[in-house]
């Protein structure tokens, strides 16, 4: 076993990849995850696929208008047609509450929130009624027979717009979130416009800039200016982009024993509980969670989704089951996107193209309910991927009348990479260094410092590591960087071949959450995980760390998932990139309790200390030979002796929920639970370089990828199969970004015009190349016990940045301000020898 | 009333095993009847609850409407043939390649599995304010969505708008326009051969339709003539995504060459208007000169004179000027 690392600073340089698995029997290796046979023969039940006695089915009406409120509903044609059971209106739906959340900590009920059904919707395509019937067909013909009045409210989906001097806000009472109290405070929403005067560069094709409400700073920004051989001043726009998960969000619910039972996909799912529970305004314990298989997540679903509320409370109501699917076109309005975000960007670079200070100035669109944290990401990421020694950040978060945003993978750190690159590639031309060597002096090393300082302790935050340097020689070595940059010539005809590269980062791991793993008397280990399966394979990946300690074969591993009356440990929510990083060092911990169990029961039973014996292969054996049992005969053991060994006594260390999940398991096995309390210095977080090569047709516009690779530093390889997955598919989304996907919203009427995927467009299979690759450097992570951190987020930034950065290798800096790059973009841009497309205008 | 999506509403199902069962069956239904191909339009209007037509008449069962037939001049191909017979079909691919070509880059291999020829040439434009159910000029209101100083118009018409801007989407309609195809309908009049580009109305003529397609007509088969039969053919498309994407344009080709002299030329182009262009005054133009950059660029800038941009389309005039001079002289592969 790898020591439990020293938390002493490592020098980066010292350190060398290892082959996969190096030092390992499961960690680095391929296998075939416990879920793939089901997921590939189709056996695998996801919420659509459940049924129940009696289950009715309901069906919503969405909100027409942009903004506007609901003067009466009739109803009553509708409910007196053949097979209608019931409709369920906003004034039905719990209210805004307070909730007292994980740490105890009362968090006031926000005026502001989402709730699953309204009467004064934000957006067009809000749910505003739900209608419940015995078939989808007898739903829909109820709906059409509903009368709805409503009166139009103002209305603005355009951020920018809407801080202009007399346009209109989002909602009644304001358009620009703010913090109550300075820095630490509630957020709230406020009327915030800027002056006829700061609107003055707009004219110019710039973004226009005026007071900020959020700021921080460090270092001197004016003289990392003077100083500067060349200073850039641009203005860049990223797309707001759909979720898309192709699972919708289709629930089903029904209540038994005074318990609701809900079946819904969701990233995380032990603490899809308490969200249910607080939706609900009931009891965690009232509740049961069924989500065994989930079609993605992606940010959008970290704890389900709102409007699972709707079956559960018709499902009260009407005292039935119910199912409520969610077609393409409602996913497009309730399934989330990320914010887009226009930005005014100054960078000052040195001769050598090292940064020397940046100026970011942001808007960040919030849409139709709640801040975003995107505009605060995108500043951080921005000072940590690039190591500014001085930095600005600004930014005003406001308010839209357009569907809801929530995380997206890399939130604000994917639009960070998506700002800044083309920045860096348009330097490094102006300055005549190569793209991977400007990058490389930029590159952040070691336990890397980002954002602004404490306030309180005036000390800037930091990395657990970073080898993001050798990942980025690693990869242009692999890409063959060097010759392919300097091929020449660039265009045969009208196609024009460019060359990118892209750093990347994003968070990579939390701590502190809880193991459980019971020995059966039949000798297998039952690992309990309450992680969600949406597909990372997180869910069951992890708990090789806890076999790994254990020293065993993986085949008598049995993963509990996917229902949380299974008895599920306090397991952290699967956003940010956490959960690689957390679960596998909750998994070493609780391997290391069982194996200290196994050893004690050992001990107990045949003599000896505990530390005379290993476990081994099944066994519990004495060193060096003499006598020892199985861990069949050991679990066996472990429940006549009662006490801490099978659940009647639980170690106080973990979570009060794991602890009840013990108590539920006690006297069945050997019961091991273990919290995480590894020793963690600094924030984890992961790496890529990204490289790309596009082909540009100047004729048509069109371009094709010709070759994509992301180089990552993750911390140690723990499964290489679904790390590539996740490297290479958060990369395809990354490259959406880049290519194609998008909103269309008509600004007149504040509506959608393209909700299906033909219109919406995200890419296909054959947008990307069919052999794009990825390596990994297989670091340890000097403070995590497995070396192993998550990835993804990571790789999204800069599979988006490393196409647009070879896009404008190949066709100039002046073609492209905002994404996505379609062929109409370039094709008028590069006729007219500059950017035709007003960088400021989004959803076209 | 409230509106609802993606729950397709009842209506009656009728499956006709022949063409003049068909026929007969749309005569008497008149307005009440859906005719259904592959279904590929159909399901989203039915779908989308804005057409609720209280007949469908289906015609996947009708075996004479399916297949390809060498003829003594050319090929007739029946209207229920999939796009993916089309593309795969020796004949077409070896003497009307243009065809093969420009239907197997329709959608996806899914689509083309499913969709017609019959289909594809007759589906209803693609302009997403019109399919959203909005009410506009070519929905029986008396607005276009799409032509306003802010409207959503990337993908709209430069040519030919009267009213209506959207675009016609096939893919298979140029080349057969090129290939000089002729439409077989059978009406209650009796049968009925129209030339491709005759087949499609644009709003100037009628706003509410795509195609001379009456109530109980039914187009059963395009012939393709020899005439055009291993001549010199192009077609390309220009489309967002590479599968799976309708065309932002369109274009296609066939020249009859004597050395390198342009004898004669059929050109179409889709998606810059209501209706498919056929260039004829571009084919007239080239008639007589070399196949050639010089003659390209020539019969480019002539056959993007008199388009009218809209707010975000302005990329179709250098878009279409370029596929045009492509049509002729090929795609440039030297250095620049």
């Amino acid at each position: 076993m790898p020591p439990i690392p020293a938390h002493e600073p490592t020098k980066p340089e010292d350190e060398k990849p290892l082959p996969f698995g190096s030092g390992y029997k499961l960690i680095g290796k391929d296998y075939s995850t416990n879920d793939l046979v089901a997921k590939v023969t189709g056996q695998s039940k996801y919420a659509e696929d459940f049924r129940a006695e009696g289950m009715l089915f309901c069906r919503l009406v969405l909100s027409p208008m942009p903004h506007g409120r609901i003067k009466s509903i009739n109803a009553e044609k509708a409910l007196a047609m053949p097979g209608v059971r019931g409709i369920l209106t906003a004034a039905e739906v719990p209210g805004h509450a307070d909730y007292i959340n994980d740490n105890g900590t009362r968090i006031k009920a926000d005026k502001w929130g989402e709730l699953a059904l309204t009467d004064e919707p934000m957006y067009q395509g809000e749910p505003i009624l739900a209608v419940a019937a015995v078939d989808e067909l007898t739903a829909a013909n109820a709906i059409e027979m509903i009368e709805i009045e409503m009166e139009p409210l103002p209305f603005n989906t355009d951020p920018v717009d809407s801080l202009r001097p007399g346009s209109a806000n989002a909602r009644e009472d304001g358009n620009v979130w703010v913090r109550e109290d300075g820095d630490h405070g509630r957020e709230k929403l406020t009327s915030f416009k800027w002056t006829d005067e700061d609107f003055a560069a707009e004219k110019e094709g710039r973004m226009p800039t005026g007071k900020a409400t959020e700021h921080w700073s460090y270092g001197d920004v004016d003289a990392g200016f003077k100083n500067a051989a060349v200073v850039l001043d641009e203005t860049f726009l990223t797309a707001d982009v759909s979720h898309q998960c192709l699972e919708t969000r289709t629930a089903m619910a029904h209540w038994q024993n005074g318990k609701l039972y809900v079946y819904t996909g969701t990233q995380s799912t032990f603490q899809t509980v308490a969200a249910i529970a607080r939706w609900m305004q009931i009891d965690e314990d009232k509740v049961v969670f069924i989500s065994e298989y989930t079609g993605g997540g992606f940010g959008s679903k970290i704890t389900g989704a709102l409007t699972l509320v709707i079956p559960a409370l018709l499902s009260k109501k009407l005292n039935a089951p119910v199912m409520m699917r969610i077609s393409r076109e409602e996913e497009h309005f309730i399934g989330r996107a990320r914010p887009g975000i226009r930005a005014r960007t100054k960078i000052g670079f040195a001769k050598d193209g090292r940064i020397t200070a940046v100026d970011m100035f942001l808007v960040s669109d919030a849409g139709s309910y709640g801040s975003s944290g995107d505009g605060g990401a995108c500043g951080s990421i921005t000072s940590l991927l690039y190591q500014p020694p001085a930095m600005r950040w600004r930014n005003v978060t406001v308010a839209t009348n357009t569907p809801p945003r929530s995380a997206q993978s890399a939130p604000g750190g994917m639009q960070a990479i998506a700002i800044i690159e083309p920045i860096l590639s348009k330097a490094a031309r102006k300055l005549g260094v190569d793209q991977v060597a400007l990058r490389r002096v930029n590159c952040p090393e070691g336990k890397a410092e980002f954002g602004p300082p404490n306030p309180r302790t005036g000390k800037r935050g930091y990395t657990t590591s970073c080898f993001l340097k050798q990942a980025l020689d690693a990869g242009a070595k692999q890409f063959n960087w060097s010759e392919r940059a300097a091929r020449q010539p660039k265009q045969i005809g009208s196609k024009v071949r460019g060359m990118g590269v892209s750093l990347s980062t994003y968070h990579g791991g939390s701590t502190g959450f809880d193991g459980l793993i019971m020995v059966t008397p039949q000798g297998r280990v039952q690992i309990q995980s309450g992680i969600g399966n949406l597909g990372t394979e997180a869910v069951i990946d992890v708990h090789r760390a806890a076999a790994e300690v254990l020293n065993m074969p993986w085949e008598a591993c049995d993963i509990v998932w996917g229902d949380t009356s299974k008895h599920l440990p306090y397991t952290c929510a699967s956003g940010g990139s956490q959960t690689t990083h957390a679960m596998t060092r909750a998994a070493h911990a609780v391997g290391l309790e069982c194996a200290q169990r196994l050893k004690e029961v050992a001990a107990k039973s045949l003599g000896g200390q505990p530390d005379d014996y290993e476990v081994a292969n099944l066994r519990v054996s004495r060193k060096g030979g003499g006598g020892g049992m199985s861990f069949a005969e050991a679990a066996q053991h472990a429940i006549k002796l009662g006490g801490i060994y099978d659940g009647h006594d639980v170690n106080p260390d973990v979570d009060k929920a794991t602890q009840q999940a013990v108590t539920a398991l006690a006297g069945q096995g050997l019961v091991a639970s273990a919290k995480d309390k590894f020793p963690h210095d600094g924030d984890s977080y992961s790496y890529l370089a990204c490289f790309a090569e596009v082909e540009a047709d100047v004729e048509t516009g069109k371009y094709h990828i010709v070759d994509y690779l992301a180089y990552a530093d993750v911390g140690t390889v723990l499964h290489p199969a679904a790390l590539g997955g996740q490297v290479l598919g958060r990369s395809t989304l990354g490259i959406a970004h880049a290519i194609g996907q998008k909103w269309v919203i008509d600004p007149q009427y504040g509506a959608t015009v393209a909700k299906r995927f033909y219109q919406n467009k995200p890419p296909t299979i054959l947008d990307v190349p069919v052999d794009m690759k990825w390596n990994a450097l297989n670091i340890p992570d000097p403070e995590t016990p497995v070396g192993a951190r998550g990835c993804g987020e990571p790789p999204v930034g800069g599979g988006c940045a490393s196409i647009l950065n070879a896009l404008s290798d190949a066709l100039g800096d002046d073609i492209f301000q905002r994404t996505p790059v379609n062929a109409d973009t370039i094709l008028t841009s590069y006729e007219a020898g500059r950017p035709m497309q007003n960088p400021l205008l989004a959803h076209i | 009333m409230a509106i609802i999506r993606d729950v397709m509403p009842a209506f009656d199902l009728l499956q006709p095993s022949t063409s003049a069962d068909a026929q007969k069956l749309l005569e008497q239904c008149g307005d009440d009847a859906w005719v259904m191909a592959g279904g590929m339009d159909s399901f989203d209007w039915l779908k989308d609850r804005i057409k609720k037509p209280k007949v469908v008449v289906d015609l996947s069962g009708i075996d004479e409407l399916k297949g390809i037939r060498v003829t003594g001049d050319g090929v007739e191909i029946g209207a229920m043939t999939t796009l993916t017979e089309i593309a795969n079909h020796a004949e077409i691919r070896k003497n009307y390649g243009v065809l093969s070509q420009a239907v197997s880059l329709v959608a996806s291999p899914q689509i083309r599995n499913q969709g017609t020829l019959g289909g594809n040439v007759s589906q209803d434009v693609r302009c997403w304010y019109y399919r959203d159910g909005w009410p506009c000029y070519r929905a029986g209101g008396n607005i276009c969505y799409a032509d306003t100083p802010v409207g959503r118009n990337r993908e709209h018409a430069i040519f030919g708008a009267d009213r209506c801007v959207a675009v016609h989407p096939s893919d298979s309609v140029p080349a057969l326009i090129a290939l000089d195809a002729k439409f077989v309908l059978q009406t209650p009049k009796g049968e009925r051969t129209v030339d491709a580009e005759d087949y499609f109305v644009g709003p100037d003529m009628d706003i509410t339709k795509i195609n001379m397609l009456q109530p109980g007509d039914l187009l059963t088969a395009i012939r393709i003539p020899s005439t055009w039969a291993g001549s010199r053919f192009y077609f390309e498309k220009v489309r967002d995504r590479n599968v799976w994407d309708f065309p932002l344009m369109n274009v296609a080709s066939a020249i009859m060459l004597s050395g390198n002299t342009i004898g004669r030329m059929r050109i179409a182009v889709n998606a810059v208007s209501p209706r498919p262009m056929r260039l004829k005054a571009v084919e007239d133009a080239v008639q007589g000169k070399p196949a050639d950059a010089t003659t390209g660029e020539m019969a480019g800038k002539m056959a993007v004179e008199g388009a009218v941009p809209l707010q975000f389309n302005a990329y179709k005039i250098p878009l279409m000027r370029n596929l045009v001079k492509r049509a002729i002289a090929g795609v440039p592969s030297q250095q620049a």
